[in-house]
């Protein structure tokens, strides 16, 4: 029986941080000091706060050990496990996580009150590769209650009255998406669930799979009784190798115990799961493109209608839902519909993943309520945006979404606001931006993310995003027109309005979004010629300010190309301009603030 | 697994392996184990205390601490309630210790006579 149980993130961002050889030293030092049988170590997915990692937590004391080295462990073992000291230096010292600096306690965590975990509930919480551990959380109940004692209508009215809306981004009913299926004739259909996540910055299914694998493989189950089907795909990217892994070792497991297979909990009822792997590219997110590429064929968009649910993957009926939607269909069917239900706002109900990231000082995974503000996230959660820099926007919906400023920071966030704000949900991720950023080269960002992920079936997106990204370069050089302006916005409705499928179709927003909220922005550029946050190298001359200029010789010392010349004492320093590189090296060489930048 | 009742079965035997890291139990028991408690006999007590916990489902957890500064009482035991109030047990060995989640954490009584208090007015 053991005593102490020491947890270590194992997700994606600890690994990269060596929390592996951690886990290995934490069980040679536990066999060093003969602690093997009183303490075990348990990997375990994404706490959310991957930028303290690597963490460690031990229960049941409640200490949170953050940035954690391989070198910390024996540390941790010989006076925490064996003697009771807490590591004082190692614990999460943070003011902006901890409610009360003194008490250090999981529960405590300021970053966790605002949340409310039930996608995410068991990440940090128990071993993803110990189907065991789920089950002791209540795993494999709600397939269980739904199997021996619901038909598939009463699963689907169930799922219809909680209000649950899909997650990948368009937020369709989940209920009504798996009643569309059910009602098709035939015995052969499918289940679907989509985990290739490609918007840039999102990391929140990736995060699911790799801590909670199970409760996908439970959901898609509950989902399959429902509508009808036998066989299940996850379409995962290759590039997500310990999501990949730890959904393989949970099927494994699943199929062990009799959870997957023939006959399931002895009701007759069969499922089986096919795990998918996709090459990555952004477009095999969509649907259409997604069942083509589980085909086997080029992963392109298809017209709709027909609609998965009436001819989707080898053109039977198909369900198709997000990895965050199914991980919430198991506590769904456990805690019932009106639990869920009364999560969140009028339209949009229960809790939504965001992966937070830019300038913001607590990057990572939250998960909150419909409902809940920007302003509550992004200050009292992710602690604002670090170094004293003044919030400018936050950009939400990834290439699909847009920007929102200050003035909508109150909006409590569901599907219905961020679209009338202007963005959209999207997948999740949310990327704060400060005065540092210049929100011209924002949009150009995402429109050459487009341009490179486009697949080039119709000519409104392949064509019509290449002449906008065109348009955006020309003016982050400062060769831009006023009209060239009106111009884009007139493609940007073209493109939303003819595209094929949604990648076209949404990907103007950006701009659209800019446009709105920045055109000072973008005005700056064109008639000043000029980058108001001194980010578009063309636009920008350094100079040195000869009063202020303190003759020390620092910038022209760091200069890589020599640019800068003077008499170290007795003439001021200067930039030959027709050198310079822009590298802003002098600027920050500097102490006396003596070169500006404009 | 063929049955609801066997995925009962399994959950009951599986919740011993996480339990410890569900939070709220009536009772928190502590151990001293700085390097005096370890010398005076705590990882035998500790290790009763684990045991018996998870064998008979008493309703608390229990951690250890480092030195509490009073060395001539080890091994001490310190047992805190939900509502903050706080008992310190001195002198523990692993029979004292069944004794106490018995009487203390099973039935809410104090053990009076192994508590610092009782010790200390016997040194007088
Ligand atoms: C370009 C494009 C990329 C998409 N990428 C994803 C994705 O990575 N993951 C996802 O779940 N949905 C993605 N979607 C949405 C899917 O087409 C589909 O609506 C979704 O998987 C349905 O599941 P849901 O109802 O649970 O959200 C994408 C859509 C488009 C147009
Ligand atoms: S909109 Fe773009 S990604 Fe979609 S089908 Fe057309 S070219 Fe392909
Ligand atoms: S570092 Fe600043 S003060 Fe020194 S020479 Fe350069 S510009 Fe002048
Ligand atoms: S910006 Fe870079 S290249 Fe230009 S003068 Fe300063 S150090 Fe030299
Ligand atoms: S990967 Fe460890 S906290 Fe996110």
């Amino acid at each position: 029986m053991y005593r102490t149980n020491v947890l270590c993130c194992a997700g994606t961002g600890c690994t990269a941080s060596n929390s592996q050889q951690i886990y290995d030293n934490f069980n040679e030092a536990l066999k060093k000091y003969g602690l093997e049988d009183e303490v075990k170590v348990i990997k375990t997915g994404c706490f959310g706060l991957c930028q303290k990692g690597p963490i460690v937590a031990v229960y049941p004391d409640k200490v949170f050990y953050n940035h954690v080295t391989p070198e910390d462990v024996e540390k941790i073992v010989s006076e925490h496990l064996y003697k009771g000291r807490v590591v004082k230096e190692l614990e999460m010292t943070d003011e902006d996580l901890l409610t009360k600096e003194t008490i250090y306690d999981i529960d405590k965590i300021k970053f966790y009150e605002k949340q409310q975990r039930i996608a995410l509930r068991n990440c940090g919480k128990i071993n993803p590769e110990d189907i065991y551990e789920y089950i002791a959380v209540d795993g494999y109940e709600a397939l269980g209650k739904v199997l021996t004692s619901m038909t598939p209508q009463e699963v689907i009215d169930v799922m219809k009255a909680s209000g649950l809306r899909g997650r990948g981004g368009a937020g369709f009913p989940t209920g009504v998406k798996w009643q569309f299926e059910k009602d098709q004739p035939g015995d052969e259909k499918y289940v679907i669930c989509n985990a290739d996540e490609g918007d840039p910055g999102a990391f929140m299914d990736r995060s699911i799979l790799e801590g909670d694998p199970n409760a996908i493989i439970e959901g898609m189950a509950i989902m399959a009784y429902a509508v009808g089907a036998h066989l299940g795909y996850i379409y995962i990217r290759a590039e997500y190798p310990i999501a990949v892994n730890r959904l393989r070792i949970a099927i494994n497991q699943a199929r062990e115990l009799g959870l997957l297979g023939k006959n399931i909990f002895g009701t007759g009822f069969d499922f089986d799961i096919d795990v998918r792997l996709g090459a990555g590219a952004f477009v095999c997110g969509e649907e259409t493109a997604l069942i083509a590429s589980i085909e086997g064929k080029r992963g392109m968009p298809n017209p709709k209608p027909p609609f998965p649910a009436v001819a989707g993957v080898w053109g039977k009926p198909t369900s198709i839902n997000n990895v965050e939607t199914i991980a919430n269909v198991p506590q769904i069917l456990l805690k019932g519909a009106e639990w869920y239900s009364s999560i969140g706002t009028e339209k949009s109900k229960g809790t939504k993943v965001f992966a937070l990231g830019g300038k913001i000082k607590n990057t990572g995974l939250v998960e909150v309520p419909m409902g809940t503000t920007l302003r509550e996230i992004i200050y009292e959660i992710g602690g604002g945006c670090p170094n004293n820099k003044e919030f400018k926007a936050v950009q939400t919906g990834g290439p699909s979404g847009g920007c929102l400023t200050e003035k909508e920071l109150d909006t409590p966030i569901d599907y219905d606001n961020l679209i009338k704000a202007g963005s959209m949900m999207g997948s999740g991720g949310m990327i704060v931006l400060d005065e540092d950023n210049c929100m011209v080269d924002v949009a150009r960002f995402y429109m050459e993310f487009i341009v490179d992920e486009s697949c080039g079936k119709c000519t409104p997106c392949r064509v019509g995003t290449k002449r906008l990204l065109e348009m955006l370069t020309k003016i982050t050089k400062g060769e831009g027109t006023l009209e060239m302006l009106d111009e884009m916005e007139q493609l940007c409705y073209e493109i939303r309005n003819t595209a094929l499928c949604g990648l076209g179709q949404t990907a103007p927003n950006p701009i659209l979004s800019t446009l709105s909220h920045f055109r000072d922005e973008y005005i700056a550029h064109i008639v000043d010629k000029k980058c108001p946050a001194g980010v578009c190298k063309d636009l920008l001359t350094y100079s040195i300010d000869p009063d202020k200029c303190k003759k020390c010789s620092m910038c022209a010392r760091g200069c890589p190309v020599q640019a800068i010349s003077g008499v170290p004492g007795k003439e001021p320093y200067v930039i030959d301009t027709t050198k310079c590189i822009k590298c802003g090296a002098c600027m920050s060489a500097c102490r006396f603030g003596a070169v500006t930048r404009g | 697994m063929k049955s609801l009742e066997d995925l009962k079965k399994m959950r009951e035997e599986a919740l011993k392996r996480v339990e410890m890291r569900e939070g709220d139990k009536d009772y928190r028991v502590v151990v001293g184990m700085a390097t005096c408690g370890i010398a005076a006999g705590a990882r035998p007590v500790l290790n009763r205390l684990v045991e018996e916990t998870a064998e008979k489902s008493y309703n608390c957890t229990i951690t250890q601490t480092g030195c509490i500064g009073m060395c001539v009482y080890e091994p001490i035991v310190e047992v805190y309630g939900k509502d903050g109030e706080h008992t310190t047990y001195v002198h523990v060995n692993p029979e004292k210790a069944s004794e106490i989640l018995a009487e203390h954490i099973g039935k809410g009584h104090v053990i009076d006579e192994y508590t610092v208090n009782a010790v200390q007015n016997q040194g007088v």
